[in-house]
């Protein structure tokens, strides 16, 4: 089992004709089973043509219905790329993974808002994240497929590389992975960890979860807060940032403590006093989630 | 990206902000110059650094002749001014804003940043202004009052309205407050700001509302659409390494620690940070290579680490995922003997095609020191800086290593010093 994405889902990459929409959608069409998983692209101006056999259609719509796609990735250069969001949500599709970094937060802010006041159904992970992966069954994103092994750790986190180290060390330690969700690191973005906690807490195929925040905001405190009234499985966690100085944004445009707020302290403390056994040392974070099984 | 004083209040203007009539500066003359033309009897001359707290560093000093303002704006100009924000370096005064003064009678506050909870901008008000704002939302934040707008309908006339009424703004002057909060928030919204921040914004005694300093942050994801902005851009308010970094598209930041790291990606790169300060080390800089990390991107941020004079010893940290171990080995190497590199190196790689990229590091006969996992590799930065102080005292072999680093050392800084102002 797993969250978001497995086997059966039907993917449509959006940006399939630039460098790396191209790079990936291969790379990821290679992992698994990602030959049946991928089955269209976008492009308005190249519609008929196809991609290393991938059909290309002219609208995210006209590949759900002929295509049957129910998820998007989408690798749209960051001037269009909100656009491109919206038009896979106005498509009614069930996920969209919006790899792009750099998009801006104002068109991030107008995405958002039209999302909730419409009521759309549709769940957008991103943007400026690695993607979801569902080891052994697809991936979806840039993260490096071999480093993942199927099992029943969930692992959430803001970060790329990150979430790379954590999976490495899991899979280093003979802990598979049921799902590995890069949520993203903007300020203003779809899915944040509690939601992603949701799905780990109900999906009968984890068993625990690795946690990993860092400095800016407020969402894992909020994560870790809902984890101590409702989480039934272990959360263990680690935050990046604890050097970092105030008002010095940390690559990421979330990464940032502003107004003394979002600090890497003040956040493991929370989680600490919810009930999530916490590390500062990111070499330890595969340890920490072995010893919470136990 | 951040903007100057007098260049917030021109921005402020076109919105129909009010605000104090001044004239920037760059000489004294022009200064004397300025408050003549300005007219009146007192005028405010006001040091234009990016960093705020100037009032408390003495960058802000009120004139009542001609001869004081001259006086005031020897003294400041060319000054280093030192600010919470500065650091203690301080940073150089290059240009003034000459103001006519100000008849206070009430200081508030404004501001306006992204709430990421709410996805909406928020407008933050007090009637506390003139203050630390961060220290009035510890201590009274019943004192602040939010409002999150609606990205769709704007601030509306109400809702300002209220704002000021709730901060004190007295009946008469509750309409322009109103206006006045309106255009701010249109300001922040079509400039693409990340922060805009009127502290104080002041009552006059003649009972107008005007923003008596101007902050405003860019997001520099949307400087793309914004020419008139990127023109603002003054980059001796930027740190020059952090400059040159952005020249080959790496993600910078200098700190104050002695080793230099360079990682690829922003969470695992403060990670690397974090656990070199667990180990007793600090950092002396954040240094995202990001994805697409090439043999030349590797150089140059060898060399933007190098040119930091504080760095005694690097720590290379890659998860090799898209970007393969043995590529970044490559790189490493040929940046070590381009820049004859004489501080210890301590790399470790993980991910596709680690070996051949351990493999690489040992044949290239380098004295580079490897490692298995991030906690080695900070332990073994550390230990080669106590090992380095150590073998120092004796003089022995080292000698040579030390004696190779103050030539090349300063020689990097100028240059990268004149890279940033050229551009």
């Amino acid at each position: 089992m797993s969250i978001l994405i497995d086997r059966n889902t039907r993917v449509v990459t959006q940006g399939i004709t630039g460098k790396t929409g191209m790079f990936h959608t291969q790379t990821s069409r290679a992992y698994a089973n990602g030959k049946a998983c991928y089955v269209a692209g976008v492009n308005p101006k190249k519609a008929g043509e196809n991609f290393d056999g991938i059909p290309i259609y002219g609208t995210v719509r006209d590949a759900r219905d002929k295509a049957g796609v129910n998820t998007s990735v989408i690798y749209v250069p960051p001037p269009f790329a909100a656009a491109a969001i919206w038009e896979a949500v106005e498509a009614d599709l069930d996920l969209v993974i919006c790899i792009t970094e750099g998009i801006p937060v104002r068109d991030m802010i107008e995405v958002r808002d039209r999302m909730r006041k419409q009521g759309r159904r549709t769940r957008l992970v991103g943007p400026n994240c690695p993607g979801v992966i569902t080891p052994g069954e697809i991936k979806i994103g840039i993260m490096p497929g071999h480093i993942h092994k199927p099992g029943r750790v969930g692992v959430v986190s803001r970060s790329g590389t990150l979430t790379y180290e954590a999976v490495g060390q899991l899979t280093e330690l003979g802990i598979g992975q049921s799902s590995a969700v890069g949520i993203g690191g903007d300020p203003v973005n779809g899915m944040k960890h509690v939601d992603v906690l949701k799905l780990f807490n109900d999906d009968p195929g984890t068993d625990a979860v690795i946690m990993i925040g860092e400095i800016g905001g407020s969402d894992e405190e909020d994560a870790a807060r809902w984890v101590k009234q409702h989480m039934t499985k272990p959360v263990v966690g680690f935050i990046a940032g604890v050097t970092a100085p105030p008002g010095k944004r940390m690559g990421h445009a979330g990464a940032i403590i502003s107004g003394g707020k979002g600090t890497a302290q003040e956040k493991l403390a929370v989680m600490e006093s919810c009930g999530i056994r916490v590390t500062r040392n990111p070499a330890e974070m595969g340890k920490l989630l072995r010893s919470a099984l136990r | 990206m951040k903007i100057h004083e007098y260049q917030g209040k021109e921005i402020f203007r076109r919105y129909g902000v009010p605000t104090p009539r001044g004239i920037p500066c760059f000489s004294v003359e022009e200064a004397v110059a300025a408050a003549q033309r300005l007219g009146g009897k007192v005028w405010v001359v006001k040091a234009q650094i990016h960093a705020g707290g100037r009032g408390k560093g003495g960058g802000v000093k009120v004139a009542k002749s001609p001869d004081e303002v001259r006086a005031h704006a020897k003294k400041i100009l060319g000054m280093q001014l030192v600010t919470h924000q500065t650091g203690p370096e301080g940073q150089k005064v290059r240009r003034l804003l000459i103001e006519e003064g100000a008849n206070i009678a009430k200081e508030l506050y404004v501001g306006l940043v992204v709430d990421r909870g709410t996805q909406k901008v928020a407008l933050m008000a007090s009637s506390e202004g003139g203050m630390d704002i961060e220290q009035v939302a510890a201590k009274t934040p019943e004192r602040i009052h939010k409002v999150f707008v609606d990205p769709q309908a704007g601030l509306a006339e109400g809702e300002a309205r209220e704002v000021a009424r709730r901060i004190g703004v007295p009946e008469g002057a509750l309409g322009d407050a109103a206006r006045l909060l309106q255009g701010l928030y249109r300001c922040f919204w079509e400039t693409d700001a990340s922060l805009v921040e009127v502290n104080p914004l002041i009552v006059t005694r003649d009972g107008r509302v005007v923003a008596l300093d101007a902050k405003i942050n860019f997001d520099d994801n949307a400087l793309f659409r914004h020419e008139d902005i990127v023109a603002l851009r003054d980059l001796d308010e930027e740190d020059p390494l952090e400059i040159e970094a952005s020249r080959h598209d790496l993600n910078y930041i200098s700190l104050d620690g002695r080793i230099g790291c360079m990682v690829n990606g922003a969470g695992l790169a403060m990670a690397t940070m974090d656990t070199i300060k667990l180990f007793g080390g600090s950092p002396a800089n954040f240094l995202d290579v990001g994805g697409g990390a090439t043999a030349e991107k590797v150089t140059a941020a060898f060399k933007i680490m190098l040119s930091n004079p504080k760095v005694k010893a690097i720590l290379v940290n890659i998860f090799g995922g898209i970007m393969k171990c043995d590529t970044i080995a490559t790189g490493v190497v040929a940046a070590a003997r381009e820049v004859k590199l004489a501080v210890p190196l301590v790399v470790r790689m993980k991910g596709t095609n680690e070996d051949l990229g351990k493999q690489i590091l040992k044949d290239s006969g380098l004295p580079i020191i490897s490692a298995d996992n991030m906690a080695d590799a900070a332990q073994k930065v550390v230990a080669s800086l106590a090992q380095k102080k150590a073998t120092a005292k004796p003089k022995s072999k080292l000698q040579s290593k030390p004696k190779a680093k103050p030539k090349k050392k300063p020689a990097a800084k100028k240059k990268a010093k004149a890279k940033g102002k050229k551009k």
